[in-house]
């Protein structure tokens, strides 16, 4: 019980800085749901249920559009289609026993940073982590877009615009440690960055979602990087028990 | 034909929930196979590094401001900085430079 507790606290923790970053996004998101004619209240209820930035971005342009509801399905589907991946690597994460309401709730609770952090634990996931995390986060992601509806452009730009790079923050802390200390993550990574910038440039790239470039180029570079350097089993494990052990102690 | 904004909503809510919940509640066991072992080994770190570059530099105001804050923010990684640290740092340093520029400018 004592470890659950630790391991909310610690999601607490950690999704400060994912709060604050999302409330300023949520905030950016909020103007483009008002567009669509989304009160506040349903802008909360949408950011709660969905919570994900390029995929709300797109629900609100279905609305705009007053497209069919199975356009919104597909296109929901398009861009968030990274998050089945991730749903993939957080199954590995778990230990076996792990209940079915757990894993529905970590796996309703995924967002790419919540992801981010949880994967970058130590040993097998402690859901209550996540749970600590989503406590914090996904209200401030809701409260932002609900903000945004309301009250427009009321944060100084200046203010927007530092918070803005946050959460890139938060995820170059979780890929340089392990880059520094394996140098084929660090290579994989390297290649990632410059894979992302040359489609962010290539003009045949440019009609393809910003989440359906990532879901691609991830598939593509893990693959390659899957292949060719196979990640042995016993090490990376034994790796994750001594670095949890550590972090118990301390 | 008018939709109901709360069904738009509603569709959303439900296929991306499918699409998180889905894999993690199917997946019950360690994945035997190595390259599938492998592949989601690396899945983390290549989303995460596709996600923030270049979205970096394109989400401050000033490009530069953004490229600064990548460069001084992986140096920090580098050094063992804790994560919010490094998320503070990032955002101070996009909030100086603008300020500097504007000043300048």
């Amino acid at each position: 019980m004592n470890r659950n507790r630790n391991a909310f606290y610690n999601g607490i923790r950690d999704g400060v800085p994912i709060a604050l970053g999302y409330f300023a996004v949520a905030f950016s998101l909020g103007i483009v749901a008002k567009k669509a004619g989304l009160n506040p209240f349903q802008g909360f209820i949408s950011s709660l249920l969905n919570h994900a930035s390029a995929g709300e971005y797109a629900e609100f342009t279905v609305i705009i559009a007053n497209a069919p509801y199975i356009e919104m399905a597909f296109v929901i589907l398009v861009t968030n289609i990274r998050y089945l991946l991730m749903s993939c690597a957080l199954s590995q994460k778990f230990d076996l026993g792990t209940s079915l309401f757990h894993r529905l709730l970590v796996g309703f609770g995924i967002t790419d940073e919540i992801f981010g952090i949880s994967i970058g634990r130590a040993g097998a996931l402690n859901p209550y982590y996540n749970y600590g995390a989503m406590a914090i986060a996904l209200p401030s992601w809701s409260l932002g877009t609900a903000l945004g509806i309301v009250a427009g452009n009321i944060l100084p730009v200046s203010i927007v615009s530092a918070l803005s790079v946050a959460l890139y923050g938060m995820f170059i802390a979780i890929i340089v440690p392990v880059s520094k200390t394996n140098k084929i993550v660090g290579g994989v990574v390297i290649l990632s960055f410059l894979a992302s910038f040359l489609v962010s440039r290539i003009s045949l790239f440019n009609k393809m979602s910003d989440s359906m470039k990532i879901s691609l180029l991830t598939v593509l570079i893990a693959g390659l990087a899957a292949f060719f350097f196979p990640v042995k089993d016993t090490e990376a494990d034994a790796k994750n028990t001594t670095k949890e052990a550590l972090e118990y102690d301390a | 034909m008018t939709h109901n904004i709360y069904l738009y909503i509603l569709t959303a809510a439900v296929v991306s929930c499918l699409i998180r919940v889905l894999p993690l509640t199917l997946i019950r066991g360690k994945i035997r196979n190595p390259f599938i072992r492998s592949f989601l080994y690396y899945v983390p770190y290549v989303t995460l590094a596709v996600m923030t570059f270049p979205a970096i530099v394109a989400a401050p105001q000033i490009p530069f401001a953004g490229i600064l804050a990548l460069a001084i923010g992986i140096a920090a990684a580098w050094k063992g900085m804790n994560m919010i640290s490094i998320a503070v740092l990032c955002c101070a340093v996009v909030f100086v430079c603008e300020s500097a520029a504007a000043y300048i400018l």
